[in-house]
């Protein structure tokens, strides 16, 4: 997986790989011709007192150093420039891909975990590739390098390298096979404190309404003590891991003397070599050693990679028509019909919606009403093609939607949904987002509509500068910072402003007190002229004025006619009616 | 080998920060709002010594642990200093033996070889024994302050929570909390150790040879300018990378969160549009981070090698004309090449300590923040209680509140709970600006259900807080069966009264521990009869998991009005004297919540119940009907009455069923309504609009 999305990503970027791998090829052969050069100078300077001789290696030393520090800058460049690059891709990828799921795509991840997907996931492949061309490719040539310099030294003391090596590899390999799954845990450990602490916090008023502050501190207590004793088994694995490198490497450096020194008793090598050699010992162990460690990038990078290949392999199964066909967009509202629709999610036995037929006409309003679960979302999202019909057409003006493109749809359809969601940013920005070209005027005549002016008017938020008011005032995202009702007030009127020919009103009015719904309905009724109206309910008092009422069971049909009609002919309007009024009641 | 310390460091440090989110953290930084996504950059702290100290502080209790440490740390760099000279000394057995042509003095050499290995052991035993009781004590210290911040927020007054960020709030308790243990174990170590690495070094190399160690020393202000220049800019653009990081992901999140409404409206290439933009902007900016901060490396190593040549050279010079051995320079060269890697690691655990303190100033500022009073010592304003208009229970709490209070002696409840609720005079505002009730009278007989009316923002949320002393009034009293609650525990008050919030706030964990929340001990019995009563048990069974499904954040396997009959059943568990209901049933379809309905009336027999609801169908049925409006109540009666009285309920009712008829009317109704409704407010006062036969307001 992790393959797959490099080869491909890192496509556009092979100059610049192999840039990175010529530079550090010659960082390290810079790096390992130092050493040599040193023992230049204790061998044929120093042994003789020639002091021209060390003046002049020495420069050279000099000259080899600037190489040495140009290239690994380069080096630095390149991978940066690749590691950067490819997570820019990898993000623009997701984000292209995921705007192009269906409403079906996106329940099946869910938002949070497509964020995560995009941002944190990309972010540790990114680190992956930046390390690995930073440090990473360093590790082989070094060692390949260092031995080859090691055994030109002095062939006889190679045999240490091969066992050195090994013994540091153990070493941090076992610590690290030991620490990662504890970092799993420690992970786990976690997310487990943090989702008490934020259920504390969140359901405070559940926590001290039941007095359960001492449960909650048990729960607590034991999350951190957990937490704690995962922390304290890291950390006593992280405090081996120093000494027990220094013990290994000490060990090496005496090995190099004991032996060598036999050698250069022997008069098979020199001095100066044995320096050089144990310079080199030390950096191939230094690579070895890095190695190691970034291996424990792998695993993460690993499931990261699955994460975000499993987006970039979703098909979204909504697609845009070959050729769309167009609406005459003349002439108000646009008729809405259903012919023989039945919808089911995929995998689930039983169908949200089974055989809907009925036509919306333009200039008259269509109320949908019925128990939680009868589908009635599920329904006005076909219209809008949030989905696609199992079976059976849904058709805007006699065109079924789904010849249609995307823009022609949303021209002719405006859904507030059930869930009013705001962007971050000024109230202005989130009305215009129906219609970017919209004035003020539009805006404020869409508030009136709504019943949001004088909340609006009235708000002042900190702007960049100076306090922002009115229309310049902000939301935070997903409007948490403004009440239920007026969040949906100004999802109303940013339908309005896109000023459709079709509006779908997902149970929009819930949060509004009756005063209001009454008010806003009433504007809407002269707002929306000629305009077809849909709308779903809950309250009874919402819809008895409409053209038509669909009463939904079960994801059928079940009654329809006006409030009037229905209560003649259908027994579940007439629960639902019974269970707002009282019997007898003017109704 | 202090090479080896830095990258024994370096992979736990490196890889927290922004790189360790996971979903559950993104959700929450989601809460707290988009632009704290730059939350894990470094941060400053306002008062960095005071907080600095204080964190210091936190180390009181482990002064015998940290001596050791200390002393620990102490035996182990001197012994990690002095090695080098040793083995410096072996180096000069093997050279002199070479040059005199003598041969080399082999007992000479493994007697020195073997006591610089056993002093790296030694000093390895004791580095490991420093670092594992200095991670017990950080663990320990990190421990306690969990806990502390747990109980704080336990003692928090609910007005915190209500004017701070409750994602701040998270943040503060969960990452700046790992922000410190990062700080503690891994900067502190580090630091003290690199410290007395540098001064060890320091002291060795002089002691070899001055001109050596002053050319070791000209490569350290090299690398002091370097690292400061780099570092200082690179955490500048690391600063730039988490805020256009930041950006990017509130970008991702609401693009993906509203993605239904991108679609509808077709945005999806303007959306994109921002979003190449961001990405573009995050890209410069975490390419120009990567690029800086990669440069320390090679730059601190060429500056290692600087020395190194210099070193090479002059110490080549000075053994030439005999001033130094071999072994002696060798020795220097190890020294010169530990002397930087400390350096470095000074610089980056600056960094990691700095942005450390930062994040304990911000929990020290959670802890210090003002707490409720506790059970017991409850104190009043002086003289509340009595009559007192609203300007003036709204002015002595604002101004001479700390000079005028008095303690209220502690109660106790004894017997069964009659529930009895009385309202004198009470007096409550959020904020001092503004007062929301400045005079509310009014008595709840035991058994009785009292339904709340009016419209958003009229305080029917805040009068049922206030019985739950989820605040604490201003003036007046609140007596529970003749009791005034602030006299009584809290725990005393809440654990009377079973409330079904507005919000229907789930804990993670399955149906069944959601519902046994109301009281602990319930058996599964009993909570299955609390389930049927409510209608969950109807809903549970369709779910493949039964009570044992997990209910989740997001998840869509329970929906918003299953969550509320949830919580209404734990509610019905917990078998409170008195009842409160919020809005309980808001997101139930209205023939469930006539269901419901029965079976809350079956619970409300025998106890006090008050019941605040939107649609009119809920309260019908009440004893007495409140209705408020702007903090008071303006009109009280049962519905009969309340209708034949035509005033504020009447047009609420009639607005509500009104929309079947002539529109015309409805209108005139309507805007008669919006009319009169300041009228009637300045009117009533005190006054009730209907002569109600059981509950009246006190005169």
């Amino acid at each position: 997986m992790l393959w797959t999305l490099l080869r491909h990503h890192l496509r556009p970027y092979l100059p610049h790989v192999a840039a990175v791998i010529v530079l550090q090829l010659a960082t390290i052969l810079a790096t390992l011709y130092l050493p040599s050069l040193n023992a230049d100078i204790i061998d044929n300077g120093v042994a003789t007192g020639d002091t021209d001789y060390i003046w002049r290696v020495g420069g050279l030393m000099l000259i080899v150093a600037m190489v040495q520090v140009i290239t690994a800058i380069a080096s630095v460049w390149f991978g940066a420039r690749v590691s950067m690059g490819m997570g820019r891709d990898i993000r623009r990828s997701i984000f292209t891909r995921v705007g192009r799921f269906s409403t079906e795509e996106m329940g099946r991840y869910g938002a949070p975990t497509l964020i995560t997907r995009a941002t944190n996931d990309v972010q540790q492949v990114q680190m992956l590739v930046l390390m690995t061309l930073n440090f990473m490719v360093m590790v082989p040539i070094m060692s390949i390098g260092g031995i080859v310099m090691a055994i030109r030294e002095d062939p006889g003391l190679s045999w240490l390298v091969w066992v050195a090596v090994p013994v540091l590899v153990l070493i941090v390999g076992l610590l690290v096979t030991r620490l990662m799954p504890l970092f799993q845990r420690m992970q786990d450990n976690i997310d487990s404190i943090n989702s008490v602490m934020r259920e504390q916090i969140m359901g405070i008023r559940v926590v001290r309404a039941f007095v359960r502050e001492r449960h909650e501190t048990a729960r607590f207590e034991s999350a951190n003590a957990t937490l704690t004793v995962t922390s304290v088994r890291i950390g006593r694995l992280f405090v081996i891991m120093g000494p027990a490198i220094t013990v290994v490497l000490h060990l090496a450096t005496a090995a190099v003397l004991w032996f060598g020194g036999h050698r250069v008793d022997a008069g098979l090598v020199q001095v100066g070599a044995l320096t050089a050699f144990m310079q080199y010992l030390l950096q191939i162990l230094m690579a070895v050693m890095m190695g190691t460690f970034m291996m424990m990038m792998f695993p993460r990078a690993i499931i990261s990679a699955r994460r975000i290949q499993e987006v970039l392999q979703t098909r979204p199964t909504l697609a845009e028509p070959a050729r769309p066909l167009a609406l005459d967009a003349a002439g108000g509202g646009a008729a809405v019909e259903f012919r023989g629709v039945t919808f089911a999610y995929p995998g689930a036995a039983a169908p949200v919606l089974d055989g809907i037929s009925f036509t919306a006409e333009p200039g008259k309003t269509t109320a949908i009403i019925g128990s939680t679960g009868a589908g009635k979302t599920t329904l006005v999202s076909l219209i809008p093609r949030l989905h696609d019909a199992t079976s059976g057409q849904v058709l805007l003006d006699g065109v079924p939607v789904t010849d249609l493109a995307r823009a022609t749809i949303a021209e002719t359809v405006g859904l507030v949904p059930q869930k009013p969601y705001l962007f971050s940013g000024t109230i202005a920005h989130n009305l215009r987002f129906g219609d970017p070209t919209a004035d003020d005027e539009r805006l404020w005549h869409a508030l009136d509509v709504a019943q949001g002016t004088e909340f609006v008017q009235d708000r002042t938020t900190d702007g960049a500068e100076s306090a922002a008011t009115g229309l310049e005032s902000t939301v935070s995202q997903g409007g948490t910072d403004v009440s239920g009702g007026q969040r949906q007030r100004l999802c109303i009127a940013r339908t309005l402003v896109a000023a459709p020919r079709v509006y779908v009103f997902d149970d929009s009015f819930s949060a509004l007190d009756v005063t209001t719904d009454a008010l806003v309905r009433e504007g809407l009724d002269h707002h929306t002229h000629g305009a077809t109206t849909i709308i779903v309910a809950q309250r009874i008092s919402t819809i008895t004025g409409a053209d038509q009422i669909l009463v939904l069971e079960e994801g059928k049909i079940v009654g329809r006619g006006t409030h009037e009609q229905l209560l003649e002919s259908s027994q579940t309007y007439r629960e639902i009616v019974d269970s707002q009024t009282t019997v007898g009641e003017p109704a | 080998m202090s090479e080896k310390k830095t990258s024994s460091t370096k992979p736990a440090g490196s890889s927290t920060d922004l790189t360790e989110l996971t979903e559950r953290e993104i959700l929450e930084m989601q809460d707290s709002m988009g632009s704290e996504w730059g939350e894990s950059a470094p941060r400053k702290a306002k008062a960095f010594w005071p907080s600095a100290l204080r964190l210091a502080g936190t180390f009181r209790d482990h002064k015998l642990g940290l001596s050791i440490v200390l002393a620990f740390g102490l035996i182990s760099t001197a012994l990690s200093v002095w090695a080098p000279l040793i083995l410096g000394d072996a180096m000069d057995v093997i050279f002199d033996g070479f040059l005199s042509g003598e041969g080399i003095a082999f007992d000479a050499l493994g007697r020195l070889l073997l006591a610089v290995l056993a002093m790296y052991v030694v000093a390895a035993v004791f580095d490991w024994l420093q670092g594992r009781l200095l991670n017990d004590v950080v663990m320990r210290i990190v421990y306690v302050l969990r806990e502390r911040i747990e109980a704080k927020v336990n003692r928090l007054p609910l007005r915190y929570f209500d004017t701070h960020q409750r994602g701040d709030l998270l943040s503060r308790t969960t990452n700046d909390v790992d922000n410190v243990q990062t700080a503690l174990q891994q900067a502190f170590a580090s630091l003290v150790y690199a410290v007395l690495t540098i001064v060890g070094i320091t002291v060795m190399m002089f002691w070899l040879s001055w001109q050596l160690a002053l050319i070791a020393l000209i490569a350290l202000p090299i690398s002091a300018v370097a690292i400061a220049l780099i570092g200082s800019k690179s955490q500048q653009l690391f600063t730039a990378q988490w805020r256009h990081t930041g950006r990017l992901n509130g970008h991702v999140e609401e693009s993906f969160t509203g993605h239904d409404l991108v679609t509808v409206f077709d945005r999806q290439d303007s959306m994109r549009e921002e979003f190449d933009e961001r990405n573009e902007e995050l890209w410069e900016a975490s390419f120009k981070a990567q690029f800086y901060s990669g440069m320390i490396m090679p730059i601190m190593q060429w500056v290692t090698y600087l020395g190194y040549v210099g070193i090479a050279v002059v110490g080549g010079l000075r053994i030439a004309s005999g001033q130094m051995s071999l072994g002696q320079v060798t020795a220097f060269i190890q020294y010169s090449r530990e002397f930087n890697a400390p350096l470095g690691e000074v610089a980056g655990m600056a960094n990691m300590l700095i942005s450390g303190v930062a994040s304990a100033e911000r929990i020290f500022e959670l802890l210090d923040a003002e707490e409720q009073e506790a059970d017991g010592e409850i104190t009043a304003p002086s003289g509340a209680g009595g009559a007192g208009t609203a300007a003036a229970g709204a002015d002595s709490s604002a101004d001479g509140a700390v000079a005028t209070r008095r303690r209220i002696a502690r109660a106790e409840l004894t017997g069964p709970t009659r529930g009895r609720i009385e309202f004198d005079h009470v007096a409550f505002s959020y904020t001092r600006e503004k007062s929301l009730i400045s005079d509310l009278s009014l008595v709840a007989e035991p058994g009785q259900t009292i339904a709340i009316v009016g419209p958003t923002g009229a305080g029917k949320t805040t009068l049922v807080n206030l019985i739950m002393r989820f605040y604490e009034i201003d003036a007046g009293q609140i007596r529970l069966d003749g009791v005034d609650i602030r006299a009584l525990d809290r725990g005393a008050v809440r654990s009377r009264v079973g409330m079904v919030l507005q919000d229907a706030v789930l804990f993670g964990g399955t149906i069944r521990e959601n519902i046994r929340y109301g009281r602990l001990d319930a058996s599964d019995e009993e909570v299955v009869a609390a389930a049927t009563a409510t209608f969950v048990d109807r809903f549970v069974h369709t779910l493949p998991e039964g009570y044992d499904t997990v209910v989740e954040d997001e998840g869509a396997n329970v929906s918003a009005g299953e969550r509320q009959l949830i919580t209404i059943a734990r509610a019905f568990l917990a078998d409170p004297a008195l009842l409160i209901l919020d809005e309980a049933t808001s997101s139930v379809d209205t023939r469930t919540e006539v269901l419901v309905q029965e079976a809350m009336a079956a619970l409300r027999t025998d106890r006090t119940s008050f019941v605040i609801a939107h649609r009119l169908s809920t309260i019908r049925d009440a004893d007495v009907i409140l209705v408020m409006e702007h903090g008071d109540i303006v009109e009280l009666g049962s519905h009969e009455q309340l209708l034949e009285a035509e005033g504020a309920y009447h047009r609420l009712y009639w607005s509500q069923f009104a929309a079947g008829t002539d529109p015309d009317e409805d209108e005139a109704v309507l805007e008669g309504s919006l009319g009169v409704t300041g009228e009637i407010a300045a009117v009533t006062g005190e006054t009730p609009v209907v002569p109600g036969e059981a509950p009246t307001t006190e005169a």
